[in-house]
């Protein structure tokens, strides 16, 4: 470009017209940035969140002590201990996942023939201390509480596709 | 030897194999699960179906025997299709709850479906339930939904227990397996029962719903609770032992043990000693190794070697029991002794104590005279080994002493030594037929031999296998059947009084006496504690058991599976357990115990490995260079001359189930001991 160019292109601002002109373009087109946490963006119903330990609509909780999920888990994050129940049924005594060590691979929601350990739509459950991501089977049956009506819906989703 | 081909390849296999044996030496594994080595063979499953040329359909291969020249075909389509619509055929009644059965992980049913099944299933109508029927006890759990009727448990307790509990109801498709009615499984030997069972129909109940078998790390070891020296395998997870399975060998135990060697174990969860303790002002209180150390060396320095006495207990290692001999040959004692029974076994000679014939020489021995033992309750595996040989024809059995169910017939001669001359009289039907037997057994119980006159029942014995000539070329069959683990590997380690030394007898009578003012007590608990009132008892040992309760210092040991340890069977075969688990809090492995022991009161033992005290006892005897090795035991004079007195003779063994202060803690022994021994015992109100 010649000497002559350049400077006309600076004394009439060229530059500076064509960055507002993308600006005042961008004011008409839709926003893409989400106002988190107050808006979130859209989840598959394959995505791999919090656990969570469900429970039959009966109250019984579905988890049978099976130990696949234990067997399957590449990062060996979670911990069964089991006992016969007073009913002679077969439960756990002890179900810990150490959110610490976990991959989010969904191996163990993969493993489990009763749907009941889950990995949930979610993401959000940052903690101060590293003790809290320790999770024990109340927190866990107690996520699985909270989420059900989003767990349920998104296995009726996914079911097509087993 | 018939020749055949299988699979292209031609093989020479005995006469009287069958084709899935033929198979098994060709290397081809056939599926199957009613067939079992150890059992008759009943053929009902149909899984092990391969074809045979010139046959119009396809042959069960475990009930056909060989002939010359077949021709069999184990991976034609025929043979894939015929299995995948047996294995269609057992999984139409079968529930498919394989994530709440403790089989899962270690399912024949399960693998073979995996290997031979078709993976999906066509049945969409109802499956049948069956409700658990009879009473299988405090040891197997039942889940007879699950059962496929392959009929082992069946003809296990026919053929090899003789107890005949379980039969089968109904038939086809409304088959159950069942206890008869008012039976109940009652034998030493029904933990097998869940090893036998090819699919979760009858599991552990102990092991409940514990652990799966994918989880567990396998350790080979030794069994301690008889002397048979049971071949175990201990199953452990995070360093906590789960259960106890038996591990095939032929010459000892074969493939079955006995409840107690197997359920014992949680036994190693309670009253375990793990600190060392010191009695102060009458109570013991948990001080530092170096304090309990300390204590001992304070009250035995400067004393009399002759005032000391050691007392090896019934699980102790050899190991541990020549560090202990040596370190009271170097205080100056000879006051030492393994037998804490009494029992009068001659330490001389090796051969009038062990058992000559050797556990699988039952399997040809046509006469056995049993005398003063109850072998169900004393060696469960040797009884089951009788049993099976009874079972296969041409063997007599007679029993001196209690007349017990030993789940076989047998005469009946007597009950007290008196009646060893109706054997040497050579009157007696008996003697006649010992005498005119080729491989004629004695085995004497240990309970016979820790009576006072006990040398002299060892040596009427003696006589009775000589007058009817079971000592002879390749053959000698005369035998003592042990009750402790350590009872053999402590009498070729010399671990006996030496010179002018005190047996078990006379320490604890020292002891009452105050002429033995120190005793060491390697696990001993079996004895009278009464004795040893005044006296400064240093006790080593696993359990809080009477030895701990008596002790002035404990020092916590280790029990057998928390150690390598080597145990010497009835036999005289020389075995080796491995270590599966870590000592329980401070407690350490005992010879390293009793060397540590040995610097505290300056007398340094030259042991600094395990290997160190090894060699040692390769040094004291050569046997303990052949592991797993036998070697036959010469035949020389052995035992009393005199006349036994005319006392009945007993089996020690009051309990099958508490035998040792293992057992004694273990909760599943307790339930065994209420539902076997005691079921009609009354319940006080503290009780459930």
């Amino acid at each position: 470009m010649g000497f002559l160019a350049t400077h006309a292109k600076a004394f009439f601002l060229t530059e500076l017209v064509k960055g507002m002109s993308v600006s005042f373009k961008y004011m008409f087109k839709p926003t893409i940035t989400l106002n988190y946490p107050y808006e979130k963006g859209p989840l598959s119903p394959r995505f791999r969140g919090e656990h969570c330990l469900r429970r039959y609509p009966n109250g019984e909780e579905r988890c049978i002590a099976c130990k696949l999920c234990e067997a399957a888990c590449p990062a060996q994050a979670i911990t069964i201990e089991v006992e016969p129940r007073d009913d002679g049924s077969r439960r756990t005594t002890r179900y810990d996942i150490d959110m610490t060590k976990c991959i989010f691979c969904g191996f163990c929601q993969e493993a489990c023939p009763v749907d009941a350990v889950v990995e949930g739509p979610n993401f959000e459950y940052t903690t101060e201390t590293r003790e809290e991501l320790f999770y024990d089977k109340d927190k866990l049956l107690s996520n699985g509480e909270r989420w059900e009506v989003e767990l349920a819906a998104r296995i009726a989703l996914d079911a097509p596709y087993r | 030897m018939p020749k055949l081909t299988i699979d292209g390849n031609e093989i020479e296999v005995e006469a009287g194999y069958s084709v899935l044996q033929a198979c098994e030496a060709a290397g081809i594994e056939v599926p199957r699960f009613c067939y079992h080595e150890r059992l008759s063979i009943s053929g009902n499953c149909r899984m092990c179906l391969v074809e045979m040329e010139r046959a119009p359909k396809l042959i069960a291969s475990c009930s056909m025997p060989v002939g010359d020249g077949m021709v069999i075909h184990t991976k034609t389509d025929k043979v894939v299709e015929a299995r995948a619509s047996v294995m269609e055929f057992l999984l139409i009644n079968h529930p498919l709850d394989c994530p709440i059965c403790d089989q899962g992980g270690e399912c024949d049913l399960q693998d073979q479906a995996v290997a031979y099944g078709l993976g999906t299933s066509r049945f969409t109508e109802h499956k049948r339930s069956v409700q658990d029927k009879g009473d299988y006890g405090p040891i197997v759990k039942t889940e007879m939904t699950r059962c496929i009727h392959c009929t082992r448990c069946i003809r296990f307790t026919h053929q090899v227990t003789g107890t005949a509990e379980l039969g089968g109801i109904g038939r086809g498709d409304h088959m159950e397996v069942s206890t008869y009615v008012g039976k109940a499984i009652n034998s030493e030997l029904s933990g097998n029962l869940v090893d036998l069972c090819p699919v979760g129909a009858l599991t552990s109940k102990p092991f409940a719903f514990s652990a799966r078998s994918w989880e567990l790390k396998p350790t080979e070891s030794i069994d301690v609770f008889d002397a048979v020296g049971s071949n175990i395998r201990i199953d452990t997870r995070g360093g906590e032992v789960m259960r106890i399975l038996p591990r095939l060998n032929e010459d000892v135990n074969g493939e079955w043990i006995g409840d107690k060697t197997r359920y014992a174990m949680d036994g190693l969860k309670r009253q375990r000693l793990d600190k060392p303790y010191v009695r102060r002002d009458g109570k013991l209180v948990p001080v530092s190794w170096d304090e309990a150390f300390n204590t001992i060396a304070d009250k035995l320095k400067g004393m009399d070697g002759k005032k000391i006495g050691a007392i090896a207990g019934d699980q102790a290692d050899c190991e541990s029991m020549i560090v202990l001999k040596d370190l009271m040959a170097s205080l100056g004692s000879t006051n030492v002794d393994c037998r804490q029974d009494g029992s009068k076994v001659d330490a001389g000679v090796r051969a009038g104590y062990t058992f000559n014939s050797t556990i699988a020489g039952i399997d040809e021995a046509d006469a056995i005279l049993l005398i003063g033992t109850n072998l169900r309750w004393e060696a469960p595996v040797v009884n089951a080994r009788i049993r099976e040989r009874y079972y296969r024809g041409g063997l007599k059995v007679a029993v001196i002493g209690e007349a017990l169910d030993l789940s076989y017939p047998y005469e009946h001669l007597g009950t007290s030594p008196g009646d060893f001359k109706k054997i040497t009289g050579g009157k007696d039907d008996f003697s006649k037929t010992l005498k005119a037997a080729k491989k004629p057994m004695v085995i004497v119980g240990a309970g016979a031999l820790a009576r006072a006159d006990g040398a002299d029942v060892l040596g009427g014995v003696r006589k009775i296998a000589e007058s009817r000539g079971m000592v002879k070329e390749g053959w000698n069959g005369f035998n003592v059947l042990h009750t402790a683990a350590s009872r053999v590997g402590g009498l070729d380690l010399g671990v006996v009084p030496g010179n002018n030394g005190k047996d078990v007898q006379g320490i604890l009578e020292g002891a009452a006496s105050g002429d033995i003012e120190a005793v060491y007590l390697l696990g001993a608990d079996e004895i009278d504690t009464a004795k040893l009132d005044k006296t400064f008892v240093i006790y080593q040992g696993s359990h809080g058991d009477a030895g701990a309760a008596c002790a002035d210092v404990v020092l916590p040991g280790t029990a057998y599976t928390e150690k390598s340890g080597t145990y010497v069977n009835t036999e005289g075969r020389v075995q080796r357990g491995l270590r599966a688990a870590f000592p329980r809090g401070e407690a350490k492995e005992d010879w390293a115990i009793i060397r540590a022991l040995s610097d505290a009161l300056g007398k340094s033992l030259p042991y600094s490995s395990l290997g160190d005290v090894r060699n040692r006892m390769s040094e004291v005897n050569p046997i303990f260079n052949d592991y797993d090795g036998l070697q036959a035991a010469e035949w020389s004079d052995f035992g009393g001359t005199g006349e036994p007195s005319s006392e009945a003779l007993v089996s020690p063994i009051e309990n099958y189930y508490m035998t040792d202060p293992i057992s004694r803690v273990s909760q599943t022994m307790a339930e065994c001991t209420e539902a076997f021994i005691n079921p009609e015992q009354q319940k006080t109100g503290t009780n459930g």
